[in-house]
């Protein structure tokens, strides 16, 4: 299914970062949801700056989101706990269309309703399986995984464990 | 070497007939020698006469020429030449003296032309007077017959005549306190500049309403701060016109009546009509400058109607669909 682009995307001041902060933070709320559709869209987990400059242009209209706008979103998305920084340099980050809690809700409930319950998988059954290539969490970054699991464990519910360097998840 | 001789001193021309062995000379007899004739330094020359000898024929025309020189005795008539007379002292002025003279000289003559220079300035201002009450008198004679020319014709020439100046400016001279002076001044601006602010959009940037003034009022020329001085009393005043201050530093008078959401009404609908706007357009549309356009546009961006697209092709302003999509 083709990414519908929100009306905005065809806007040419939605390309210019709006000196009106009224209009500003209403002009990053549409960035925000445009960068979590797409990136929920196209199953990116994490979004490496540089690589996603593609989504803050359009080369119909001509127009580009310049850099300092480009950071601005972002910023708005962190201050919105929607992404995460991977590293320092802010190259790359999580996104989370889903946060962890909510990751670690669907998968817990994806493993009770598959009876694996008290069992042990490891991560890439979970997120490279043959038997999760049609849930939303397959293809999944492992650092992301981490994070959702760990919100399990904090309630009980999973536990990480190592086993003979492969790292896999027990659910109670 | 030159050899000069006064013909004064020539009494008498005489041919000396040759023959074969010698031949023809003319003889120049000469008056016996006296000191106090002399103006200047003669070679003294004893003799009584002088003769000359000629090589090829000339002598017949030359005895002709002298004798003819000696009858009209032309060096008395030059000597009297009053031309001659009024240079003479003139060759004497060397030296320091002559100097500090022809300095003196100078000044005078400048001074004399300073003056004179400012009669004409004295008259100018008379005649300007003069031709502010003939434009006041102009315009009122074409409103008593208004029928004789057509209509449009009366209003040009009218807004001619009504732009030739201001009759009777206020001066500092003429008021008794600067507080009066501006109180005066700012009314007079006002009166002035209220039916050219109408018909430019109710906006007028503050430095060309000082050309304005500045041209009508003549002569009497008003400094940038009087001017702006007085426009700050304006609102005090509570005249038509008013002084304010764009966020940007821009200066304008603007007209009382043509509040800020008027001008915004005024701006949306056009922009309704063209999906999006620049300066230039504002500015063309509503016959104002351009920095006014924008400053109008900045206004209404700053009050979140509009909204803008600053790329490589211009600053273009569009309507705020993010506050209206919310």
């Amino acid at each position: 299914m083709e990414f519908t682009w929100p009306w905005e995307y065809d806007f040419p001041p939605f390309f210019t970062l709006q000196p009106n902060l009224d209009t500003q933070r209403k002009q990053l709320e549409a960035w925000r949801k445009l960068v979590l559709d797409y990136c929920r869209h196209n199953k990116i987990f994490v979004l490496d700056v540089q690589e996603s400059i593609s989504l803050f242009q359009n080369k119909a209209i001509d127009r580009q989101l310049s850099t300092e706008g480009i950071n601005q979103v972002l910023e708005s998305l962190l201050e919105y706990n929607q992404i995460e920084w991977c590293d320092k340099a802010k190259k790359q980050c999580l996104v989370y269309w889903k946060n962890p809690q909510e990751w670690g809700n669907l998968i817990y409930r994806y493993a009770s309703d598959k009876g694996m319950t008290n069992t042990v998988c490891t991560f890439y059954e979970l997120t490279a399986g043959d038997d999760v290539q049609n849930e939303e969490f397959a293809g999944m970054d492992q650092s992301l995984l981490v994070k959702a699991l760990k919100t399990l464990e904090a309630t009980n519910k999973a536990e990480i464990i190592m086993f003979g360097g492969n790292e896999g998840v027990k659910f109670f | 070497m030159n050899v000069i001789l006064d013909l004064k001193y020539v009494v008498l021309v005489e041919e000396d007939i040759g023959n074969l062995l010698r031949s023809s000379k003319i003889i120049l007899h000469l008056a016996p020698w006296n000191e106090g004739q002399l103006s200047r330094p003669p070679v003294k020359n004893l003799s009584s006469f002088i003769k000359l000898a000629f090589s090829d024929g000339k002598l017949s025309h030359f005895k002709e020429c002298i004798q003819k020189m000696l009858q009209e005795r032309s060096w008395e008539t030059v000597a009297v030449h009053p031309s001659i007379l009024h240079h003479a002292p003139t060759t004497f002025r060397s030296g320091i003296v002559g100097i500090e003279r022809r300095l003196q000289a100078k000044v005078e003559n400048n001074s004399s032309n300073i003056n004179i220079a400012f009669q004409d300035m004295q008259n100018l201002i008379d005649m300007a007077k003069d031709m502010v009450q003939l434009a006041n008198v102009m315009s009122n004679k074409i409103k008593d017959r208004q029928g004789d020319i057509s209509e449009d014709e009366t209003v040009k020439f009218k807004s001619y005549l009504l732009s030739l100046g201001i009759d009777d400016p206020v001066t500092r001279n003429s008021c008794s306190s600067n507080d009066v002076f501006y109180h005066q001044l700012a009314k007079e601006i006002a009166s002035f500049l209220l039916k050219a602010i109408s018909d430019t959009g109710g906006l007028m940037a503050m430095s060309d309403a000082y050309c304005r003034v500045n041209r009508a009022r003549g002569l009497e020329l008003l400094s940038p701060e009087d001017f702006f001085k007085a426009c700050n009393y304006m609102e005090k005043l509570n005249l038509p016109i008013i002084c304010r201050k764009f966020d940007s530093g821009v200066l304008v008078l603007q007209l009382q009546s043509k509040t800020d959401s008027l001008l915004e009404k005024e701006v949306s609908r056009l922009l309704q009509s063209r999906d999006k706007l620049t300066a230039l357009e504002v500015s063309q549309e509503f016959q104002i400058s351009i920095v006014l356009a924008q400053e109008r546009l900045y206004f209404m961006e700053r009050n979140g109607l509009i909204c803008r697209d600053d790329s490589v092709r211009g600053l273009v302003f569009y309507p705020n669909f993010f506050s209206s999509s919310a």
